[in-house]
């Protein structure tokens, strides 16, 4: 029984390190309909030039918002230069558009700082908590728990503004509709350099954590494999549901490799969240949370 | 003034059905399947048909198959590249265990084989649409790979998941040459090609354009929504499957799982939206600017390098392929988001008024 | 369209069409990928052999014949392999070998090279069953194979454990990259726990493998006594940081070479000190050849490392040592078939075939320790079969154990085994070992 629960702790833990990478995708396809594949390149982006940074001798609290400036201005050039002239186009040649834009961010990437793999110390080590580990006999570890934190905090911190603040109000209406948007008078230039901006800021968290998780190398752009499944889930254009999908994906997708897995050979992991989403799809076509799709002849 | 259909009467309901009503068309076809045939074996050297014509051949024939199910019934599907792998895979396993098999009658079985597969991962489409549907894809991408790994009797228990292709032997010729592999696929993806324009043509081809531009209209005037796209799960996966049996037995030689990998799946997607999204000539046109382009960026940068005498160091040339890559796909995607092929209708549309500008 | 198609494809044939061999000058193309999931240890492998290149031109060529190169980007692609194969194999004259670095890029190139007859390496990776010449007459997997090292690590196992009969009962996890990489050494685990008596148990994880919860929670509940750590890129830190978390001793998880450099290890911090990999070079800057491309290639500002600090990782070590054998290949090819004359591919083929790096030989090219002897011959490709066991301490690998090697007469077996099955398969007729090629 206590292994059971270590496993499903652990799932769930890594389960919300996928739902930071996801609600990246959902802030951006909330306020403007795109899906960006490009989202892991920005983890990978934003994390490779922290290091960078640090590497270079910034102190911690320096190359932080320094990062922070860099993904922003990253932001603002892709709404610019990618997103403006491709206005209207299906959602295809927006998603294809994104993964042109992935090539380029790896490679700019790369370029800019090199194919060293590095470690990142965010001061949490990843070890079970004595505590727990003596009383209780399950290893639960630290960094994870601090990376549920931050999760919540994120969550809660958007969650907020778009339901409290006007800015959120107004990233809601152009996400429902953007010729109304307009009509009102809401600047969807602005608008969308907000939204991408705050996709950044949400890389840039997500790429710190899994970069002292796993060391920032170029694999940090698979994270994203993993954070499809949490989106048809819970659906593309839901907070909550990027949360909620994150928690059941990663659980299950821990307990099935532990106690399916041994039947089948193992490593079930790459499909068996995929084959779980797609299952929970033919019951909510539009994922748990996702806005249902009217469709008018 | 060369390019226009004055003067060309059709005096029979066949002669009005061609696919290349205008006979400056039928002439322009013509003798660039003529240069295909004949021209390239001879002329060009070995490099250019082993490492750009064959792979840009056998790669727009999978770009015809997702075309199929992407452009022409609107089911986006990412799970291109495990298809190709159930067809290569299952074609080997035909001429390994049936004594005596033709090789064609291989790769027909094998492609029957991944339109089966296809029409299993098919049968969500018929309740998820859109971008779900895409990532829905994926699941069979991952569990398609996953089992070619795991079950050992599909590799024939190689100790690594591995398997080598057969050497093709048609009627006691063994294609062992380039040329003569570069003939045999381009046989084969000529006359699958002809059969894709044909059969979007067709009342099948109609039926999958209206699914595609709204399915409950669609069904209202009475397409039956369920045969319609699984029809097209299969006709996709099957152009997919032989596209993998190529690749396998004409391209690779000895080919493990991973080479179908999501990574291929990506850049057959961008083939179809880069060349154009409903088109055969797309499928062509698109394959053609992803094969080429990387080539071309390397030799250019490399020859520059070298000339210029600016010593880039090698990692640099490497990242500003792939920025170059990227940058490319996206600019092509804002100038002409219909695609080369929408540019190319353009052309011919200038090229009927020429030298006249209206 | 079709006339920028077309264009293209004429610029395509012309600049294809081969660069000029200049008088003297060894053409070796380079199949790197210096971006992508593996840059991090390909650009050092690269750098180490192009480094070494580099100090073997400035210090003469061999009997005055220079080395020339050309880099192609594979980004770890089997058919961007196969395409930069293609475009170089004609170039400057003509490749004389080829070295993808690639397991799946070496598959896609095993038909070619036999019909280019071009020789090709896979130096400490690809198909085991390779070893055999007589099959294999332009493949070689040299120095050490997967077979051979999983076979090491049994042996080193049985040494920590005081004897092969001590293993006996035991129980050893393999923890895999699932693909062709991971699946290689199987056989041979499963033949050695049939022959010594210990229990295995095997355990997947899909790749990439971010996240190893489930199966490092399974080895925990399974408590095995030593685990071998068969994975690549940011599975093998992952592997370490979750051993650690769920509390696995770390001096018990034994690493493929593949899974120990520092690309691994440092991103893990202190969940790797103590782990033990095994390699089949050494590593550092404790060797004169190192010293002298410290010195004359670096002193000339002619080095490929963009970092230099670099400069003695297990990487690009490895990559200084194939350059290294390649070297002497063409040495020995030299004093059988011209000295001071450039070889042709079937003339390297034989030199690959009659390597015979002696521990003098290698102390005289300033080598000593850093590489074992190598003996091929015509049904041996391999030439080594052994390993040596390195520890990492938080800055450095630290040798363990000299090199060693496993059970190499049944791995040989084995080898000849899955080698006749493939040549029956094919219907290639075996090479007759006793004449000489």
């Amino acid at each position: 029984m206590q292994f059971f629960f270590e496993v499903l702790i652990g799932g769930l833990l890594s389960g919300v390190m996928y739902s930071l990478v996801a609600l990246g995708f959902v802030l951006i396809y909330k306020a403007s309909g795109v899906f960006n594949f490009a989202q892991s390149a920005m983890v990978f982006f934003a994390a490779l030039t922290y290091v960078g940074l640090l590497e270079v001798g910034l102190s911690p609290w320096a190359a932080l918002p320094a990062t922070l400036a860099v993904m922003i201005v990253l932001a603002l050039l892709i709404e610019r230069v990618v997103l403006r002239p491709l206005v209207n186009q299906p959602q295809i040649t927006l998603f294809m558009a994104t993964i042109g834009l992935t090539f380029f961010i790896e490679g700019l990437a790369q370029m800019m700082w090199g194919a060293n793999v590095r470690g990142l110390d965010l001061g949490v080590q990843d070890e079970p908590i004595q505590w727990l580990t003596d009383n209780a006999g399950i290893n639960v570890s630290k960094f994870d728990l601090l990376a549920a934190g931050v999760a919540a905090v994120l969550v809660t911190a958007l969650a907020l503004f778009f339901n409290r603040t006007r800015i959120g109000r107004a990233l809601r209406a152009v996400a429902d509709d953007h010729q109304a948007a307009l009509a009102v008078g809401i600047p969807l230039k602005q608008i969308w350099a907000i939204v991408w901006s705050v996709a950044g800021a949400v890389a840039l968290v997500a790429g710190l954590l899994w970069g002292a998780r796993n060391g920032v190398q170029y694999a940090l752009t698979f994270v994203a494999l993993k954070a499809l499944p949490v989106l048809i889930l819970g659906g593309f254009d839901s907070v909550p549901g990027a949360i909620v999908g994150g928690l059941i994906i990663g659980a299950s997708e821990k307990l099935a490799e532990v106690y399916l897995g041994p039947y089948v050979g193992g490593g079930i992991e790459g499909w068996f969240p995929y084959v779980l989403a797609l299952a929970f799809l033919l019951v909510r076509p539009e994922g748990l949370f996702g806005e249902k799709i009217i469709r008018r002849i | 003034m060369f390019y226009r259909e004055a003067g060309q009467f059709k005096t029979s309901y066949d002669a009005d059905l061609a696919i290349f009503p205008i006979r400056q068309d039928l002439i322009g076809v013509a003798l660039i399947v003529a240069v295909a045939f004949i021209a390239v074996p001879l002329l060009a050297t070995p490099y250019v048909i082993t490492g750009i014509l064959i792979p840009f051949l056998i790669l727009s024939l999978a770009a015809l198959g997702l075309n199929i199910l992407t452009g022409y019934a609107g089911q986006l599907s990412l799970g291109t590249a495990a298809f190709m792998a159930v067809g290569a895979f299952a074609s080997y396993n035909f001429i390994l265990r049936i004594p005596g098999m033709p090789i064609l009658a291989a790769f027909v079985a094998g492609g029957i084989v991944a339109a089966l597969v296809g029409v299993v991962f098919g049968l969500p489409s018929l309740r998820i649409r859109g971008f779900y549907l895409a990532v829905a894809t994926l699941a069979a991408q991952f569990f398609i790979l996953w089992l070619l790994t795991k079950v050992g009797w599909i590799s024939n228990y190689s100790s690594s998941g591995v398997i080598t292709a057969q050497q093709i032997v048609i009627l006691g010729y063994a294609f062992t040459t380039p040329e003569a592999k570069y003939l045999l696929i381009l046989s084969i993806v000529f006359i699958m090609a002809l059969a894709a324009k044909n059969l979007a043509r067709s009342n099948v081809g109609r039926s999958w354009m209206a699914v595609r531009d709204m399915d409950v209209a669609a069904e209202v005037i009475g397409i039956r929504l369920m045969p319609a796209k699984l029809l097209a799960f299969a006709v996709s996966s099957f152009y997919c499957g032989v596209a993998g049996a190529l690749f396998a037995f004409a391209y690779l030689g000895t080919v493990e799982p991973e080479a179908f990998s999501l990574d291929l799946s990506f850049r057959i997607l961008f083939m179809v939206i880069i060349g154009g999204v409903g088109t055969v000539l797309g499928s062509f046109l698109g394959s053609a600017f992803v094969v080429l382009l990387p080539v071309l960026l390397s030799i250019t940068v490399r020859y520059l390098d070298s000339n210029l005498g600016l010593r880039i160091p090698q990692s640099m040339i490497s990242n500003l392929e792939l920025m170059l890559f990227g940058g490319f796909i996206i600019f092509f995607l804002i100038v002409e988001p219909h695609g080369l092929a929408r540019l190319w209708q353009i052309a011919k549309e200038k090229l009927r008024l020429w030298p006249f500008p209206h | 369209m079709r006339a920028i198609t077309s264009a293209l494809l004429g610029i395509a044939l012309l600049v294809a069409a081969g660069g000029v061999a200049a008088q003297n000058e060894q053409f070796i193309p380079v199949l790197s990928y210096r971006v992508g999931p593996y840059a991090a240890g390909g650009s050092g492998y690269y750098g180490g052999a192009i480094d070494y290149w580099t100090l073997v031109n400035l210090t003469g060529g061999i009997n005055g014949v220079k080395l020339k190169w050309e880099e192609c980007e594979t980004e770890y692609n089997p058919s961007k392999g196969v395409e930069c194969y293609e475009r170089l194999k004609k170039k400057y004259g003509g490749a004389t070998t080829v070295e993808p670095l690639s397991t799946g890029i070496a598959y896609g190139l095993f038909d070619r090279v036999a019909q280019d007859k071009i020789p090709m390496t896979t130096f400490g990776y690809g198909l085991a069953s390779s070893a055999d010449g007589r099959v294999y007459d332009w493949v070689f997997p040299l120095g050490t194979t997967y077979w051979d090292q999983m076979a090491a690590m049994i042996a080193y196992l049985s040494q920590k454990e005081g004897g092969a009969e001590k293993l006996k009962g035991k129980k050893i996890a393999f923890l895999y990259h699932e693909s062709a990489y991971g699946k290689e050494p199987i056989p041979v685990l499963d033949a050695m726990a049939a022959k010594l008596g210990f229990e295995t148990l095997k355990i997947p994880v899909a790749p990439p493998g971010q996240t190893q919860e489930s199966q490092w929670l399974q080895i925990r509940q399974a408590k095995p006594d030593y685990v071998i750590v068969w994975t690549y890129g940011v599975m093998s830190t992952v592997a370490l940081k979750t051993a650690a978390k769920v509390g696995y001793p770390k001096d018990r998880l034994l690493g493929v070479w593949w899974a120990g450099s520092e690309e691994d290890v440092v991103p893990a911090g202190d969940a790797a000190k103590g782990y033990v990999s095994a390699s089949f070079t050494a590593s550092g800057t404790n060797f004169p050849v190192m010293q002298d491309i410290k010195t004359k290639v670096y002193g000339a500002g002619k080095g490929n490392l963009e970092d230099k600090s670099r400069l003695g990782n297990v990487m690009y070590t490895r990559g200084v040592v194939y350059g290294m054998i390649l070297v002497e290949a063409l040495r020995v090819a030299q004093a059988q078939f011209g000295k001071g004359k450039v070889m042709t591919p079937e003339q390297l083929r034989w030199g690959f075939e009659h390597l015979n790096l002696t521990e003098a030989r290698i102390k005289e090219i300033g080598a000593a320790g850093l590489f074992p002897p190598i003996k091929t011959s015509c049904s041996d490709h391999e030439g080594s079969g052994m390993v040596k066991f390195q520890q990492w301490d938080g800055t450095g690998f630290k040798q363990v154990t000299p090199f060693m090697a496993g059970d190499r007469a049944t791995v040989r077996k084995m080898v000849e085994e899955t080698a006749g099955k493939y040549a029956t398969e094919k219907k290639i007729a075996l090479r007759d070992c006793t004449k000489d090629y």
